[in-house]
């Protein structure tokens, strides 16, 4: 069951990617998470949010549309979804040091959100976008004062 | 974000801090490539300490810093790298191109 949930909609300004990872993480918050937990979280939303700048809309201006969720089970659930270029190839895409912009791209984008998230799926139409579905289970420590 | 740079005979020491992401590393790579270029040092130290947060854009910063350094054989050295930030550079691999120091 849903506990609470937060959607916002930006524009793909690469500015926007540190105001994104840190709203995220002020929402995450409520869930009590570590100093780690908030930092994968943070990571992990900045690498979907900074793709959907660079390769879905390619610097061009477009949407950038987040979702939050928090389930009962302690388990924070995002989305985050463009209406840009989508990828033609997701496994291609998602292979570690693949790039399709060369220069300063080090194409593991997927790989830190893999390896930082519990899961992540990928949903994308050539033309039409690319959705990015993350999830985190908040581990749920010992409270002291009950 | 910023970026502070030293220089010692042929060592150029670079302290950055803040946010290093997609938004702030070209600012970031245009200041040390300056530097590279100005003083043609013969070793490279990339001081993490003051960096906050940093996702996969710092590891394209340092690739690109390392391949602009092997055109004249130089060093490449990150130091003082917090865990968080120590935790993307290890999942890049990147200490296969330069000598990692965690803080």
């Amino acid at each position: 069951m849903i506990k609470n949930k937060f959607t916002m909609t930006l524009q793909s300004r690469s500015f926007n990617e540190s105001f994104v990872r840190a709203t995220v993480a002020a929402f995450v918050l409520q869930l009590d998470p570590t100093i780690e937990e908030i930092s994968d979280i943070k990571t992990a939303v900045s690498e979907a949010v900074t793709n959907c700048i660079v390769h879905a809309y390619k610097e061009k201006l477009g949407n950038i549309y987040i979702t939050a969720e928090i389930y009962d089970n302690n388990t924070l659930k995002i989305k985050i979804r463009d209406k840009g270029c989508g990828i033609e190839n997701i496994s291609k895409a998602m292979e570690p040091l693949f790039t399709t912009v060369g220069g300063e791209r080090a194409g593991l984008g997927f790989a830190v959100m893999q390896s930082f998230m519990d899961t992540i799926k990928v949903r994308s139409v050539v033309g039409k976008g690319t959705t990015v579905y993350l999830t985190k289970k908040i581990s749920q420590r010992f409270n002291v004062n009950g | 974000m910023s970026v502070e740079i030293n220089v010692t005979g042929e060592v150029v020491t670079v302290y950055l801090s803040g946010e290093l992401d997609h938004h702030t590393a070209k600012e970031m790579r245009e200041t040390i490539d300056a530097a590279i270029e100005l003083n043609m040092p013969t070793l490279v130290i990339l001081d993490f300490k003051d960096i906050t947060f940093m996702d996969s854009s710092g590891i394209g910063l340092v690739m690109g810093r390392y391949r602009l350094l092997q055109k004249t054989g130089a060093d490449l050295h990150i130091t003082e790298t917090p865990p968080n930030i120590y935790k993307v550079f290890r999942l890049s691999g990147i200490e296969k191109l330069a000598k990692l120091e965690s803080r």
